[in-house]
């Protein structure tokens, strides 16, 4: 999990004015959420998030996702996956080694941290710092199909959270069809539909279907 | 026609408010929509704050009835705005977050927001402002 490690480094980095913010995209709530947090006793903010708002606004599809705002509150580097990579694909393969991986999410973790401290150091002279151009990329959108999916995601998590299941799925496929690269409503939907399904043969069938596309955005740190 | 008990989900709240569901039309009375959306209709059109909404000229039956009833979907496909319902008709969701992320790659500024931590203590991303802020998401499942 992820959450340890991100208040690891905001103890490191908290005096040289920073800071981090965790937001869980958890339509159960802290039902869900809680446990996970408990654990990792954050000092910095870590929030729940159960309409995935903080996702439609920064154009996230996928946990993680990481943005960095500097000191004015301008974006500038939108849109990563953070430390997370491609490696998890191999679990499902023959042959897989679990220390490989391992050590590839390590090498992952280390670059990226570096990376962070490198920008709290140098700010907009940190080469991680994106151009107005390269940030807007990847902001991209929101076109129509988007704002749909984003009201149907919204009605689906109201849906459920007055009891009508049923109604909210059905509010989630619409949400799934128009936006279908959002990892985050179709892993989102079947955990409320069934505890453990975001993570069952349903995920890996659809990670499968990706074929040579990435499943996460490309960090190109 | 006689009205129905809906809910409406917008950015900010959850409102119930009686309404005419008329296939994709939603028709409130004024002070149901100034209500529930902020939003009234004056002489420049609908208006909410500084900003108004003309009604397109020959197009007014879709925005106002003679009773005084109006249309929020037909202000919202003005707008470009997002508004969806469940098959039963009683449930709306207005969407506002796509309008926010459309300012934010112009002005590259961060999208704000309120969000409760584990204690149900509020946060909001501005009062952060005058730090590094490293934003991220995870999730349980």
């Amino acid at each position: 999990m992820d959450l340890p490690v991100w208040q690891a480094l905001y103890t490191e980095l908290a005096p040289r004015n920073f800071v981090v913010i965790t937001v869980a995209m958890d339509s159960g709530g802290t039902a869900d959420a809680s446990q996970w947090i408990e654990a990792a006793a954050p000092t910095h903010p870590s929030l729940i998030d159960v309409q995935h708002r903080v996702a439609e606004l920064y154009n996230w599809v996928n946990v993680p996702s990481v943005a960095w705002i500097d000191e004015a509150g301008h974006i500038v580097r939108p849109n990563d996956p953070g430390f997370a990579g491609e490696y998890f694909r191999a679990m499902m393969e023959p042959g897989f080694d679990f220390r490989k991986m391992t050590a590839e999410y390590q090498r992952h973790q280390e670059r990226y941290l570096a990376a962070v401290r490198d920008w709290v150091e140098r700010g907009p002279a940190c080469p991680y710092v994106l151009t107005l151009e390269q940030v807007r990329t990847r902001l991209a959108g929101p076109n129509p199909d988007h704002a749909r999916a984003a009201a149907y995601f919204r009605l689906g998590t109201h849906l459920q959270q007055h009891g009508r299941a049923d109604a909210a799925q059905a509010a989630f496929a619409q949400a799934k069809a128009l936006r279908p690269e959002s990892w985050n409503y179709k892993r989102q939907a079947w955990h409320l539909e069934e505890a453990g399904k975001s993570g069952g043969p349903e995920f890996w069938e659809a990670v499968k279907a990706l074929g040579d596309k990435p499943y996460y955005p490309r960090s190109e740190l | 026609m006689a009205d129905m008990a809906i809910t409406l989900l917008t950015e900010d709240a959850d409102t119930s408010l009686p309404a005419q569901v008329i296939g994709e039309d939603l028709w409130l009375a004024a002070p149901e929509l100034e209500r529930a959306t902020g939003w009234k209709l004056t002489r420049d059109g609908f208006c909410r704050g500084s900003l108004c909404i003309p009604i397109p000229s020959g197009h007014e039956a879709e925005f106002v009835r003679a009773d005084g009833r109006m249309n929020l979907a037909a202000l919202a496909r003005q707008r470009g705005q997002a508004l969806v319902h469940d098959a039963a008709g009683t449930v709306w969701a207005l969407d506002a977050s796509t309008s926010a992320r459309s300012t934010a790659r112009t002005s590259l500024e961060a999208p704000d927001f309120t969000l409760p931590d584990l204690s149900g203590r509020l946060h909001s991303l501005h009062e952060h402002r005058g730090k590094k802020i490293l934003l991220a998401s995870w999730a349980s499942w």
